[in-house]
């Protein structure tokens, strides 16, 4: 029942927020950031009394009494669809990061959005809603469902609440998952409809979905099904296009939200569904998948140095990461899943805070041009103190969590292929071309003449406590993730020992 | 025929009963308000005899077949012309004019619509399908002063004709061949007949299929539809589209079931070839339309493309095994495209009336914030038209998936995925103009009260999000039938 209050409170929630707009407009965002608050604080405190987190038994992906939480109710009988849901460490770490990142969200919207605020706050809570529920869904027609569902309200805050090319960028997104999610559900129902013909049950389970007996062809069609789906979000080089539109459109609570957790979402998909549904297809494609991840590193960074648009240059730059965790979860190993995971939390604080950045300096100069820029630094240290942080992050400075992650990612993926890593290392050189590119032009050197005149003297507002205290925390949890990996590499583990036994028996040949 | 075959025709009695009142009125004293009274008292009488009807299903000579199955749709269709009659009061009650007659072709298109529905013989799919379409020319056309629905009805009238010429043939081709006019009789020896005289029987179940097939309007007899749906009052076009073409759609299925038609391949592959066709092209050209009832024209070509799927698939699943998923998923389906195109057709008669230019998208610009309600129960068809999940469109959807799995129609499946995702594209449109924040659009005006029209637009709202987020009862409802 925990999993179903958390959806609803962030539902009900997202109601309430919408109907305070009538008394004042700066309510809303009040609400919303109580309700995550609340939200997180209710998940924090049911955890406390749970025994598994202390021990961190590793649970059976085949059975779900050795889940954290495990919940089960009748929905469809007819289909054998019911409400399942369930949290090993994992969809724990994601629900976790997207509660986190959903107050971030809240506070980098605080000034951010001018017209009907209310909405926006109902849709930022409901888009929270539909991804825990895409963490923490098991049946598979529930799993799609929230996949769907979240859509929408995402589509609003883009196309409502985007600058100025909103409308392409609002459509491009919403076409680019909506097809590749009907892939997905069909590929569901013919998965089911061959567990049905084996055993003369309908059932969309998880669980019972698991182990499925298939012809080697129809594995392989059926993974694609669903990897093309996942890698669409993530996004992967060459599926990637509608982010750069999509994230730089977006206003910056969106981009902070589509950064940090959608794009989780498909990777979550990945390491849950796509490779242990299917174990042996996913072998056979590893190469492919691989080459694409590669693939992805190297083009994402290549177009993130070549933008002039601060969004774009932050949005390819994801491209790039997320490169590395397609890599990761295709060499299938613990060292290189663990730095998935980790790269999966680790990016989604630097970028969001990148994107915070971007929404604030958009928010003072009214540009997102970085030749419009320059010299930032002595007008406002603070931001620029607090950008130089991330963006050394985002090029994966040792001691920071990004390190952490490409490193392992690194390290798994050359026992499985050297000459991949070899590509993929690249990453690291460019990423921190791009990056210090990034800080240069916006932050570095002189003035430019369009900036200053438009200034006319003026000063410009530096972070404010608000927007402190928001970098602040991020900047903390990065940190940690880099000094002390520890305890985030504790809670994956289990999960993935589990996961990779279960593939194991299937995937040696 | 003894009173229980009686008792069984209760709705088509109660719908003579409700013409002959209405006729009677109009010759003591011509009133447009109590007629409109008089033909909603009369469709909740027939929804009460089609309740009442259930208990004496049965075959009612040889041409009408009372069976459950007809009885639901008989419901859903009586429903659906309560709606038409709500939206219509606004429509034709201009000032000094007498609309008594529209009220009466109404009764009589639903009168007909119910008997196509409940045919087992030629002679009564002929007379249903007359009966309510020579009446929807009358409809078509009242608001004569205009040149649009002049044009509609014309174009209607002349390619129906076209239709019904053509069915007729079919029917006598058929007759030839097997010497029987009934659907069952037909099916029974037309596989001898096959065997003897292929040619004939294909092609006169061809032509019946063509004939059908103008009224339901799939591609290639797709060419009337935007017009004739542009042109018309938009009550209507809602009722066009949702009781015409649904009463057609049943018949067909029966007619191709009794008649078995599904045993023949060649019917099959140009069955098919039509879905296909209807999926894309349907879809390809609503992404270009301007007009919103364009638009939903197009888009009602591609939702029965996707229909088709399912009598396709009845090729494959034998009536025994998979029966019982190709029944409930046609019944999903309908009843679900039937709702969502009411809550559609709603709104746009609510917002636009009789006004062209105000059916245009850019007539929809920042609807969310002058009329919320009205818009929230837009968006909510458009997803479902789209299959969206939690809406009645994407359960049905779900169905088309599974029917074509389960019977291995990898083609028809690639269309419908395809078709699904362009179809996103144009829903989208709307929504996003609705959504649209700029310019004079942005008025926080008077609240107006909450009509009659508005509290329809809800309750369609929340019919089609309940069938869509709770369909284990319907379904078992369903299978039931």
């Amino acid at each position: 029942m925990v999993m179903v209050n958390l959806i609803l409170i962030l539902l009900l929630g997202g109601v309430l927020a919408m109907l305070s707009e009538r008394l004042g407009v700066n309510v809303p965002r009040r609400v919303a950031l109580a309700v995550v608050l609340v939200d997180l604080g209710y998940l924090l405190s049911e955890l406390a009394g749970m025994p598994a987190l202390t021990q961190l038994q590793a649970p059976m992906p085949d059975d779900p009494s050795t889940w954290l939480m495990h919940f089960q109710a009748q929905w469809i009988p007819a289909f054998g669809i019911s409400i399942e849901l369930a949290l090993d460490g994992i969809s724990l770490l994601m629900v976790l990061l997207t509660l986190v990142l959903g107050a971030i969200a809240v506070s980098a919207s605080w000034t951010d959005v001018i017209v009907k605020r209310g909405f926006f706050e109902a849709n930022l809570l409901w888009t929270l809603a539909g991804v825990l529920g895409v963490f923490m869904a098991l049946d598979l027609f529930l799993f799609f469902l929230f996949w769907e569902v979240m859509l929408i309200p995402m589509y609003f805050m883009i196309a409502i609440w985007g600058h100025e090319n909103r409308g392409y960028a609002a459509m491009k997104f919403f076409i680019f998952t909506q097809a590749s999610g009907l892939l997905m559900l069909v590929a569901t129902l013919v998965l089911v409809a061959v567990n049905h013909s084996a055993t003369g049950q309908w059932s969309f389970s998880y669980f019972d979905l698991l182990n499925t007996p298939m012809a080697e062809q129809t594995a392989h069609w059926l993974m694609l099904g669903f990897f093309i789906a996942f890698v669409v979000k993530l996004p992967a080089f060459p599926f990637h296009t509608w982010l750069p539109d999509a994230h730089t459109q977006a206003p910056t609570a969106g981009s902070v939200i589509l950064a940090g957790i959608l794009l989780k979402t498909g990777a979550y998909g990945l390491i849950r569904f796509a490779v242990p549904l299917f174990p042996e297809a996913a072998l056979n494609f590893s190469f492919t998948a691989m080459a694409l991840g590669a693939a992805g590193v190297v083009y994402g960074a290549v177009l993130a140095f070549a933008q002039t648009d601060f969004k774009r240059l932050v949005a390819y730059s994801s491209v790039s990461h997320m490169g590395f965790v397609l890599l990761g979860v295709y060499a299938w190993n613990e060292l290189a899943l663990q730095g998935a995971v980790m790269q999966m939390v680790a990016h989604g604080f630097s970028t969001a805070a990148l994107f915070m950045i971007a929404g604030s300096l958009q928010e003072r100069l009214h540009t997102r041009d970085m030749r419009e820029m320059g010299g930032l630094w002595q007008q406002m240290p603070r931001m620029g103190a607090v950008a130089m942080f991330f963006v050394v992050a985002s090029l994966g400075l040792p001691g920071l969590g990004n390190f952490v992650a490409e490193f392992l990612v690194l390290l798994g993926l050359f026992q499985v292929n050297p000459w991949m890593t070899a590509v993929a290392a690249l990453g690291l050189i460019t990423g921190a071309i791009y990056s210090l590119i990034l800080m240069q032009r916006s932050f570095q050197g002189e003035i430019s003449a369009t900036l200053s005149s438009k200034l006319e003297g003026h000063g410009l507002a530096d972070f404010a406590g608000r927007e402190m205290v928001t970098m602040m925390v991020m900047m903390v949890a990065l940190i940690g993730l880099g000094l002390y990996p520890q305890p985030v590499l504790d809670m994956a583990k289990p999960v993935l020992q589990s996961l990779l036994e279960l593939t194991s028996a299937e995937m040696t040949p | 025929m003894n009173s229980s075959q009686m008792m069984a025709l209760m709705p088509i009695l109660m719908l003579s009963l409700t013409a002959v009142v209405l006729m009677i009125q109009a010759s003591i004293k011509r009133d447009q308000g109590v007629a409109w009274w008089i033909t909603g008292a009369g469709f909740l009488l027939a929804l009460w005899g089609a309740g009442y009807a259930r208990e004496f299903a049965q075959p009612v000579t040889i041409l009408l077949g009372v069976d459950d199955w007809g009885l639901f749709f008989t419901t859903l269709i009586l429903a659906a012309s309560l709606v038409t009659l709500i939206l219509s009061k606004d429509t034709f009650s201009p000032e000094g004019e007498r609309k008594e007659e529209y009220y009466l072709l109404l009764v009589l298109s639903v009168l007909g619509a119910v008997i196509l529905i409940q045919s087992s013989h030629m002679a009564s799919l002929l007379l249903g399908m007359e009966l309510m379409g020579v009446a929807l020319y009358g409809m078509i056309a009242f608001p004569e002063k205009g040149e649009l629905p002049l044009e509609a009805a014309i174009k209607y009238l002349v390619l129906s004709a076209c239709a019904s010429a053509m069915l007729l043939f079919g029917f006598a081709l058929i007759y030839a061949a097997t010497g029987d006019l009934s659907y069952g009789g037909m099916g029974a020896k037309a596989a001898v007949a096959y065997s003897q005289e292929p040619l004939v029987l294909m092609a006169g179940s061809a032509m019946i299929l063509a004939g059908l097939g103008f009224k339901l309007s799939v591609v290639p007899f797709h060419m009337w539809t935007p017009d004739v749906y542009q042109g018309a009052p938009t009550p209507v076009t809602g009722f066009l589209a949702t009781v015409s073409k649904g009463a057609v759609f049943v018949a067909l299925t029966r007619f191709f079931i009794e008649g078995q038609l599904y045993q023949y391949s060649s019917l099959i592959v140009a069955l098919s070839a039509v879905a296909v066709a209807s999926m894309l092209v349907g879809n390809w050209l609503a992404l270009r339309q301007e007009n919103i009832k364009r638009l939903l024209a197009y888009s009602s070509i591609a939702h029965f493309g996707y229909l088709l799927i399912v009598l396709i698939a009845l090729s494959i699943i034998d009536n025994a095994g998979g029966g019982q998923l190709i029944g409930e998923a046609i019944t999903f389906y309908l009843a679900a495209y039937i709702l969502t195109t009411l809550a559609a057709f709603t709104v746009v008669a609510n917002l636009a009336g009789e006004d062209d230019s105000k059916s245009m998208l850019g007539a929809f610009d920042g609807l969310f914030w002058r009329n919320p309600l009205q818009a929230s129960a837009l968006m909510v068809a458009l997803l479902s038209f789209a299959g969206i999940p939690l809406t009645a469109g994407f359960i049905g959807k779900f169905y088309l998936i599974t029917v074509s799995i389960q019977s291995q129609l990898w083609l028809l499946l690639v269309a419908l995925v395809l078709g699904s995702a362009i179809a996103i594209y144009y829903y989208l449109r709307i929504i996003f103009a609705m959504s649209k924040t700029s310019g004079a659009t942005i008025k926080t005006g008077s609240r107006a009260a909450i009509g009659a029209q508005d509290i329809l637009a809800i309750l369609l709202l929340l019919m089609v999000l309940a069938l869509g987020s709770w369909p284990q009862p319907f379904i078992a409802f369903a299978g039931g039938l």
